[in-house]
Order: structure tokens, then sequence, then C-alpha cells
């Protein structure tokens, strides 16, 4: 057990690219045998990141040095700098792996019968599994080429699953949009990783965090990082792509994305707290956060209310929660070198925010796959031309307005636990910021009541007399996530305590995360 | 050869490159030439990467055997193989795709192969 603990930084990243290029080959056996090995992979991830997350509440972060003689060795003997391939796995990045391997099981479990009729299934899987890799990878890693390497595999397998289905005339459109806006924004990261090699020679994060200078140079690689994940994270005005991409990939693929673009916004955390932290101008660059995350939040749900087909509806609530999260981090980086104010409600915003990627992970990857439900079984996203759907599919019913209560704020929901959080913590640093992240909670509703009325309620139609309840496990891959927003409403206090509150620390605390690479092994 | 070159010109070329690339990707409307003008933008910043490993009159990190004399860096050169390899990648993907759009809808002209609005 103690052995698993350790190789599991690695072993979280190797099992799915194993299992990833097993797939096709079992699956010209039989494609049961691959399904349960899909899922089977996926279920052990989750369950090692589980030991590992609580080995880390309890021992502190873990390096994992690949290819030294003990894994803790960052820096080999007669060097003073890194050289070998790092991963680093603190409480903000295995928050982030949580959030990964239960969306990734989820989307696994449901896809299974999504994706049924679909031709190429073996393909389907194999990118199911580089995307979590993808993911996984941005989230341990402690060096930034590697993060730009996992940056790359997650948006071309991302790319090529949102395009999956081609016989549809406008998935490759939404497919393209992804890919394109991907390879520009890993192109900035990348060009960004040349500008900090060019001064100090170093690529790893924890070692540039300590020897950072904040150059001219730095402040432009800095643009460009925080210009790429903005694109990423389809923060307002760069979010063009994101309700087409996630309209037309397969359901249990856009919450896969959903997360994929959090995976950014890791990202994006990092760079700002860990590799600059204050040596920032943090006025500055946490009000341009605050700004992103303020547009989105208004923009992204006053778009979402005129839309009528259900899943470009929910993108662009995808938008604006996540501006609730930049807006929670926003402010913690804007107080991060004032321990008063941060005492006094930057920490707090900044738990709200974290709390929030993994309860906005959890209902709108289930609302996503209640959409998919919805068209599975009525063949059309379109709002206008669904209704009385309530009397057919009980499961998804509930299942939606779970969802839907969690993602609008109603108490006790543990949407409503989050937003508290940012709501109290924010009013204090600024009123105005408060009031329109409450009017945006208000509009959630509205549009998510309206969307309700039309798809689940009113008298059955004749042309949806054939509709029964979606198979078995498109059920399981809600109740998954379901289960996740229950168990989180009931105990919010203490889901803050043990995921939120030490992500948080290891973010403001970035000495501990430059110390794991440069104090240990000497 | 390369003693004659000042050496920034390399760098000039990069920021030349990705110039060139932004402004295609920003203007064109025909999708298989933004999927150039990306290609063009991977170019430049793989440029850039080698131009930053190049020491004037440097030899391949090869440590068997090596003669005297300073090397160039390798991990540049090993960040821009893993790059190619990346940008071939997408490329493929990105042109598969366009293919599929211009089945579907006849024409590679993003204006009007666009289906979504709003």
């Amino acid at each position: 057990m103690a052995n698993l603990i350790i190789h599991s930084p690695i072993l979280i990243i190797a099992i799915p690219l194993l299992v990833a290029f097993l797939t096709p080959l079992i699956g010209r056996a039989s494609g049961k045998a691959r399904d349960v090995l899909v899922v089977a992979s996926l279920a052990f991830v989750e369950f090692l990141v589980i030991i590992l997350a609580r080995d880390i509440y309890l021992n502190g972060l873990r390096v994992y040095t690949l290819g030294a003689l003990s894994p803790d060795l960052t820096i080999p003997e007669n060097y003073i700098v890194p050289i070998r391939i790092i991963l680093e796995a603190d409480s903000m990045s295995i928050f982030m792996a949580i959030i990964t391997a239960t969306v990734s099981l989820a989307a696994a479990i449901y896809s299974l019968s999504f994706m049924k009729e679909e031709t190429g299934q073996d393909r389907f899987y194999t990118l199911l599994l580089l995307l979590a890799v993808g993911m996984f990878g941005m989230e341990l890693t402690g060096d930034l080429f590697n993060l730009f390497v996992f940056l790359e595999i997650a948006s071309i397998a991302g790319a090529a699953l949102a395009a999956f289905r081609t016989r549809f005339a406008d998935t490759a459109e939404g497919g393209f949009k992804y890919i394109v806006i991907s390879s520009v924004a890993a192109l900035m990261v990348l060009l960004a990783i040349g500008l900090f090699y060019a001064q100090y020679n170093l690529i790893n994060i924890g070692a540039l965090a300590h020897v950072m200078q904040y150059t001219m140079l730095d402040k432009i690689a800095l643009v460009l990082l925080v210009t790429a994940f903005m694109m990423k994270l389809a923060a307002v005005p760069l979010h063009m792509w994101c309700p087409d991409t996630y309209s037309v990939a397969p359901a249990g693929i856009t919450i896969m994305l959903v997360v994929a673009s959090y995976a950014c916004l890791y990202a994006l955390f990092r760079t700002c707290f860990t590799l600059y932290g204050v040596c920032l101008n943090l006025t500055t660059v946490g009000w341009i956060v605050i700004i992103f995350g303020l547009l989105s939040m208004f923009i992204g749900v006053t778009m979402a209310v005129f839309q009528t087909d259900i899943k470009r509806l929910m993108a662009y609530h995808c938008i604006s929660q996540t501006g609730y999260m930049l807006l929670g981090i926003g402010v913690g980086l804007a107080v991060l070198d004032n321990p008063e104010a941060l005492n006094a409600y930057g920490i707090a915003a900044m738990d709200g925010g974290i709390f929030h990627i993994i309860n906005n992970a959890l209902y709108k990857g289930l609302l996503f796959l209640t959409a998919g439900a919805l068209f599975y079984r009525t063949g059309t996203r379109d709002l206008n031309k669904m209704g009385g759907l309530a009397h057919k599919m009980k499961w998804t019913t509930i299942f939606y307005i779970i969802g839907a209560l969690s993602i609008s704020g109603i108490p006790p929901s543990n949407g409503f636990a989050s937003k508290l959080l940012i709501y109290e913590s924010v009013y204090q640093f600024n009123p105005i910021l408060a009031i329109v992240a409450m009017i945006t909670s208000i509009l959630t509703l509205a549009s998510f009541t309206k969307a309700f009325y039309s798809a689940f309620m009113g008298a059955e139609l004749p042309e949806y007399q054939e509709v029964r309840e979606v198979p078995k496990s498109m059920i399981a891959g809600m109740a998954i996530l379901a289960a996740g927003i229950i168990f989180f409403s009931l105990f919010p206090g203490l889901v803050v305590d043990r995921l939120a509150q030490p992500a948080t620390n290891a973010l403001i605390n970035r000495g501990v995360y430059i110390n794991g690479i440069m104090g240990g092994g000497g | 050869m390369t003693e004659g070159i000042p050496f920034n010109v390399p760098f000039l070329a990069v920021a030349a490159l990705i110039g060139i690339a932004f402004y295609i990707i920003v203007s064109q409307r025909n999708m298989i030439k933004l999927v150039l003008g990306l290609s063009i933008l991977a170019s430049g910043v793989n440029l850039f990467l080698i131009t930053l490993g190049y020491r004037k009159g440097g030899i391949a990190p090869i440590y068997t055997h090596a003669p005297e004399g300073i090397m160039v860096l390798p991990v540049p050169q090993a960040l821009t193989l893993t790059s190619i390899v990346i940008a071939v990648a997408t490329l493929a993907l990105m042109l598969s795709m366009v293919v599929h759009i211009y089945r579907h809808t006849g024409s590679t002209d993003s204006e009007k192969s666009r289906i979504m609005k709003g």
C-alpha cells in the first residue's frame, strides 16, 4: 500500500495511457471486455487519486522524480537545479485530479450506452482515456513543458471527440473551433516557456518560481500564459468557441471538456500564485482576473437566457459559472500581499472559488448528461420541440431538478454553499461585485426554470409516444454525479475543510511548492 | 557559415513568422489558410526555441567521443522535436475536420459554412 502511494502520481497518468492503447486491441476480440477494461481502469485511477489525496492531506505534498534512484530525489547529486521530469502533487493538484477522475468515470459509464450505436467505438474510448491522461498530466506535472505536452494531448483528444459523430453536419465545425483555439493557446504557452528558458535555463515550475525576477520578458510571458489559459477557459470575451463545441460534442465528452477547461483554470492559478506569486503587481492582475470573471458571469448568463438549444444554453451557463471561480480567486489574488485583508475575506473568497470548481463540475456535468439523455431519446436539442417528457423519463427529470437547483444556488444545495462563501467574502472586498454575482444567480434560476418547463412539463406530445427512460448505464453515469452533489450538499463544511481549504493554502504558500522541488534530495 | 550572421537575425525571423501567422489567423476566412497560419505560428515558435539553444560555433550535444569546444543546448532541441510532432498531429486533425466541413456544407469559407450562430 505504501508503495502504491509512492508511485501513484505516475500511475494515475500511466494507467489510462496504457489502457488507451490496449482498447483497440481488446475491442477487436470483444466489445464487452473493452468496456469493462475502460471502466475498471478509470475506477482504479479514482481509487489511486483518493488514497493519494488522503496521503497529501495527512503528510503534505508529494513529488515524484522520473528516472531517479528514489522518487523524492528531485535534484541529482552535483547539480543545483532539477533536470529530470518531476511530477508534483499538492492539495490543489490532487483536488483537481479528484474532479477529473470522478467526471471521467461518470462520462465513461454514461458513454457505454450513449455511444452504443456509433461506429468506431474502440477509437472513441482510446481518445476518451487520452483526454483523461491529458487532464491528469496537466494537474500533476511540476514542469512547464510537460504542461504544454499534456495540454496538447487533451486538446487533440478533446477536439477529435467533439467532432466524433461525423454524420452530423455541425460536429466538425465545433471540433474545428476547439482545435484552432487550443493550438493557438498551446503555442502561446510554448512561446512563454521559451521566454522563461531564455532567461533562467529552467522549465521546472518550482525552480522557476524560486529564481523569478519579474523582468520585462517575464511580464510578456505572463500576458501570453494568462491569455492562453483564458482562451481555453472560455472566459468572455474569448468564449466564442465554447457554446459551439460543447453543444455538438457527445454529452459524455462535453462534461470532460468542461473539466479540461478547469484543468486550464488550474494552470492559470498555478501560474499566478506559484510561478509569479508575490512578484506580481497583485492588485492589477487580481483586478484583471476579477473583470474577466465579472464579464463571463454576466454576459454568459444573459446570452443563456435567449437560447433554445438546451446544450447551448447549458454551455453559456458554463461560461457564467466559470466567472464565479475567477471572481473568488481574483479577489484572493488582489489581496495576496495584504495579510489582514487576506485573513478577513481573501481566503474565504478563494475557498469559495475553489469549492465552486468541484460543485460546478458535478452539477454542470449532471445537467449536460440529462441534456444528452433528452437528445438520446428525442433526437433533438431544441427546447421548443420538446415537452411533457417528465411523464416518460422520471430519472432524468429527477436528476435535472437536482442539477438545476444546485446550479441556481438554492439552499441547502452545494451550489448555495459555495456561492454564499463567494458572496460574503466578495461583499467585503467590493459590494458591487457581490451584487452582480447575485443577479447572475437569479438569472440562472430563471433560465433553468424556463428550460425545465419547455422540456419536461406540459402534456405528452404525440411524437414522443415511444420515448422511454434511458438505458441503465446512462442512469448510472448520472447517478454518480448526483450522489456527489447530494453528499456535498449534506456536508459542505467537511468538503471545505478537507478539500477546498488545503487547496487554498497550497496556492497561497508558494514556498511549500518551491521547497518540494528545491529542498528535497539536495 | 553561420559566422557572418548577426545573432539576432533569427529572432527577427521569429517575430516576422509569428506576426504573419497571427495576421493570417485573424484575417483569413478560408479555413485551409487558417490552418496554414497555425502551421506558420508553430514554425515560428519552433525556430524561437532552436535559436535560444544555439551557441556560436557550438557542436552537437553528444557526449561520447565529443571533440573539444562548446555544445549547443540539448533541451530546446528536445522541446522542439516534441513540439514538431504535436504540430503535425494537430495539422492532420485540423485538415481532416476541414474536409468534413467541406463535405457537409460544400464550402471552406468560414462565413458560408457556418451552421451555428448566436
